[in-house]
């Protein structure tokens, strides 16, 4: 399988995103810039953290623009595995691909800190790995991670299991109803606050993240395997 | 736009404009002698900010040179950006620390960031990438609004700056103390990570060569901050704002990915950042490293606003500016590379050999002066010293402290001292995993970050209990390096090499300048018997408000190379039953510790004396017990003594408590002291015989419990002290919060 971390000017977890795929998972994985108008010869689109475009004017804003988008768009059209984690799901939000928006985590300030998330939905490209209500140790580092949906939309997520992680101790940020990671209907877009590439090793703390990347794969050889 | 006028140059020397600049009337007059004639109004400028401390050192040179800077792996001593040191396969270490404590003083946020972005421009202009930032802070006592808003935004500026660049904060120190009210100290370090091939250096060789400006525009931000930082602060400070300069960590961030490439072209001859000074100490000091010349047409300068004069220009201190010298004829690979990154790439100039800046504006010559007279000969100054009479006066006082009854109030209480208690607050705002390599994160003596593709790591760490300086500054510059090395250690490392960030008060009263002479010379004896160089640095004088200085402060910033994963080692106890030991004795030593200061609200008498001999070798003892796989975890007894020590390596591990017994005399001395070169560790009780083999000076206290209980018996088994970690844990996290929303 082979993966696209996708690289905006101020993005600054790529690396950590290509060396989880990379030395981790042992998969293909290549820096695409964001200027690329291509994605064809990728399986799986990443969407790193950071501060693209140093996040003025608003979180992934001014993202959403960058010429690469509306081939990551359409990535997710085809129903390719598309993941935004931190300032990825941020621009996931901003372009659409996800309902809702972000708001200015509630205590004002930058939280860092490894955190419980509970699997909500184990029934997805993104966690069949995982069991149902498992809680895994993911670090969080974000200053706007303060998830936000009107009452419709949220009951619409909680209705068709988009809901994927919720945070399991104290909510660090304020999010409605305690969500951490939401997925599309469709099932192929998951974009989260916490960093599942930074859970890789136990030298660093926790490997827990590493099933979400294994199921990635995983479901993505069998159905190759269906259709090939 | 600018409408004023320039003053001629009969009007600077008559109205002794150049005062205000921060030249003295010799000053002036040196340069008058070098020059042969009066310097026009630019002039002027770039010998002021040149010849100012900051940039100069004139005043702290003489004391500099004793430090020892040589050593079998140092690749680079101090001069250039940032000093490197040998890790082994081909690879090097690279840091720096720095100060930005005048500009946080008036402006907290954007001082304590732009401080992040100078040391990290330091350090990849070198050609290294930058891998961790660390940081050693000093306010006031968190009691006044004041003190508080700029611990606040100061932290904040160094999360803004260091998060958005993604360069994690691993590690860093902050104390409180009355000295540093009006004044805080903002030191901020960087560690990268380079192969010895692709070292840079900032110098600009070879004749008909072109001088490129890159990254960010020039403004009129930050104009002779340089200056200002090397004056005391003062009643009208805030009116200095303007010398503050504002930071872009995502201008930043781009400009490091445009140079790292850069640094890979064979196109590029030298590169320097523009810090302190901007434009005119890049060119001039590039110049004179390499002997050569530069001229330079400042109407090529990408400007931020308009009709800017030369002066502003050259004085300006607008951040993510880089100066670089290249091959001639090669400047379009460098604008194409720089323009994949929106930034700019302009040629501005070409290396001379007539070893002059000369600078061109308008059509116009407005400056011509040699750079060697620029960057080397600034008048050194060999102040006058005293010893203070406080210093005399400490020296014969006797420390009776009051009688401690209660001591697990007294624990409480300690835990809870700002300086004591937990940094949670301040490093949960900085990203400290970007990168995805720290494999200890803030918090334990050290933080540690792994060298990927490797099985090494780098230890680093920020240190310095300026009340022992403030007692005695050379036993207080001693203690200084060593706990830095006393905390690499622990961490299961080698100690390589330091960085120092030199704060004190006002160099031209003689107390002072005593106090940096005395500090220098137990810094450079403790270096040379801990074979750890300095290899650079940075001076801050000045720190004083409203005629008081801050205590002595010489930050160290040590970095330790960890030869295996396997060896890395953390403060926190790891299981029940393993065997606690302490390594040395206590001699009950109080003068400037922090049960001093809580029982008595201040500090005085004699500092605890250091033997480098005995702490090199339990240092070295230690190392090699870690080493050998002996150690489950070691903490060094710092603030607070052994109690705090054994009730900190209970925190993080939830169940974890210890059961200790205490055989001294003076029960007082054995648990809150301040005694150096002291360890606790714990061991594997199968390693029991093994590691006492290796560490003669270590007495077993007592076990690592199940029970979350910390007790403390004497030699008659009385129980001194019996409670409930959790509560001694939480008591100790909440205290800086606490502080922080408790009204003045």
């Amino acid at each position: 399988m082979k993966f696209a971390v996708i690289v905006f000017p101020g993005s600054n977890c790529d690396i950590d995103m290509y060396h989880a795929i990379k030395d981790e998972l042992g998969e293909e994985v290549e820096y695409v810039w964001h200027d690329a108008d291509n994605l064809e010869e990728f399986d799986g689109i990443l969407l790193p953290g950071g501060f693209s475009y140093g996040d003025y004017l608003r979180s992934g804003a001014i993202a959403q623009f960058s010429n690469v988008m509306s081939e990551v768009v359409k990535a997710a059209e085809q129903g390719k595995p598309v993941l935004g984690v931190c300032n990825g799901f941020q621009i996931l939000l901003e372009v659409g691909l996800l309902p809702g928006a972000m708001r200015r985590n509630e205590s004002l300030s930058f939280i860092c800190e490894t955190v419980p998330l509970k699997v909500e939905n184990n029934k997805t490209l993104f966690t069949s790995q995982y069991e149902k209500d498992e809680v895994i140790q993911i670090p969080i580092a974000h200053g706007e991670g303060n998830y936000y949906c009107d009452e419709e939309t949220l009951k619409g997520l909680q209705e068709n299991g988009q809901i994927v992680f919720t945070y399991s101790g104290k909510n660090p940020n304020g999010s409605v109803s305690d969500i951490a990671g939401i997925m599309n209907t469709k099932g192929n877009v998951l974009g989260m606050m916490p960093h599942p590439e930074r859970a890789m090793e136990d030298l660093l703390g926790s490997s827990d993240g590493k099933k979400l990347f294994q199921s990635i794969v995983k479901n993505w050889r069998e159905s190759h395997v269906v259709n090939a | 736009m600018s409408l004023m006028l320039e003053p001629n140059t009969t009007q600077i020397k008559e109205e002794k404009l150049y005062q205000q600049m921060g030249l003295t009337d010799e000053e002036f007059a040196t340069v008058e002698k070098i020059l042969g004639r009066t310097p026009n109004y630019t002039e002027t400028g770039l010998f002021s900010v040149m010849w100012s401390e900051h940039c100069s050192y004139k005043n702290s040179k003489p004391v500099l040179k004793k430090f020892p800077i040589t050593g079998e792996k140092v690749l680079q001593g101090p001069g250039e950006g940032a000093g490197i040191v040998d890790i082994g396969d081909e690879q090097a270490v690279v840091f720096k620390i720095e100060s930005h404590n005048h500009p946080s003083a008036i402006e907290p946020y954007q001082g304590a960031a732009t401080g992040v972005g100078g040391i990290i421009r330091d350090v990849f202009s070198m050609g290294a990438r930058p891998i961790a930032l660390l940081n050693s802070l000093r306010f006031g006592e968190l009691e006044t609004e004041r003190v508080k808003y700029l611990f606040k935004e100061v932290v904040a500026g160094i999360a803004g700056y260091g998060n958005c660049i993604g360069i994690p904060t691993v590690g860093g120190e902050v104390q409180f103390d009355a000295s540093y009210e009006g004044n805080p100290l903002v030191n901020a370090m960087c560690v990268g990570l380079i192969d010895h091939k692709d070292i840079k250096k900032g110098q600009a060789h070879g004749v008909g060569n072109t001088v490129m400006y890159v990254g960010a525009k020039t403004g009129r931000d930050g104009i002779h901050g340089a200056t200002f930082a090397s004056e005391e602060l003062g009643e009208d400070s805030d009116e200095k704002r303007p010398a503050v300069q504002v930071g872009d960590p995502f201008m930043e961030k781009l400009l490091i990915e445009a140079c790292l490439e850069l640094i890979q072209s064979d196109a590029l001859v030298g590169i320097q950042d523009m810090g302190a000074a901007g434009l005119t100490s890049s060119s001039a000091e590039m110049a004179s490293k390499a002997g050569s010349g530069i001229e330079m047409n400042l109407d090529l300068v990408p400007q931020r606003e308009i009709g800017m004069t030369a002066y502003e220009m050259m004085l300006s201190e607008s951040q993510e500016r880089m100066l670089i010298v290249v091959k001639k004829g090669r400047e379009q690979e460098i604008v194409d590379l720089f323009s994949k990154y929106d930034l700019d790439a302009v040629a501005i100039g070409h290396v001379t050999d007539d070893k002059n800046l000369r600078l061109l504006h308008n059509g116009e010559v407005v400056a011509d002066v040699p750079v060697d007279s620029l960057a080397e000969d600034a008048p050194v100054y060999h102040k006058p010293s005293r010893e203070p009479e406080y210093f005399k006066k400490f020296q014969q006082t006797e420390i009776n402290l009051p009688e401690v009854k209660d001591y697990k109030e007294t624990l409480l209480r300690l835990l809870q001292q700002p300086t004591i208690a937990s940094k949670e607050w301040v490093y949960r705002q900085y990203d400290h995993q970007v990168r995805t390599s720290t494999v200890v994160s803030p918090g334990s003596d050290a933080a540690v970050v792994r060298v990927r593709g490797t099985r090494k790591a780098l230890a680093m760490t920020t240190d310095c209990n300026s009340r022992y300086l403030y007692l005695d500054p050379e036993v207080g510059g001693r203690i200084a390096v060593a706990e830095a090395a006393r905390n690499i250690v622990c961490s299961g490392a080698q100690p390589l090499a330091i960085t120092d960030c030199l704060n004190f008060g006002n160099p031209e009263k003689p107390e002072i300048f005593w106090q940096i002479e005395k500090a220098v010379d137990g810094m450079s004896d403790a270096c040379r018997q801990l074979s750890t160089p300095v290899i650079g640095g940075n001076v801050s004088l000045y720190n004083e408000s409203k005629g008081t200085a801050v205590y002595p402060t010489p930050v160290v910033g040590m970095v330790g190379l960890i030869e295996d994963l396997d060896h890395i080692t953390t403060q926190a106890f790891k299981a029940a039953g393993d065997l606690i030991y302490v390594i040395g004795e206590s001699k009950g030593e109080f003068g400037g510790s922090e049960l001093q200061k809580m029982l008595m609200g201040d500090i005085f008498g004699t500092s605890p004396s250091i033997d480098l001999t005995v702490e090199l070798d339990r240092q070295k003892s230690l190392l090699t017990a870690i080493q050998k796989g002996l150690v489950a975890s070691a903490h060094d007894l710092a603030e607070g003594g052994l109690t705090v020590a054994l009730a900190e390596s209970t925190f993080g591990t939830k169940e974890l408590g210890a059961a200790v017994q205490l055989s001294g005399e003076n029960l007082v001395a054995e648990m809150f002291d301040e005694t150096q070169s002291r360890f606790i560790v714990s061991v594997k009780p199968e390693n029991k015989e093994s590691f006492e083999a290796i560490m003669q000076d270590a007495r077993h206290i007592g076990y690592v419990t199940s029970d979350s209980k910390l007790t403390i018996t004497d030699q008659n088994e009385e129980v001194l002290l019996t409670t409930d970690t959790n509560q001694l844990e939480s008591a100790w996290k909440g205290a800086i919060p606490c502080l922080l929303k408790s009204k003045a």
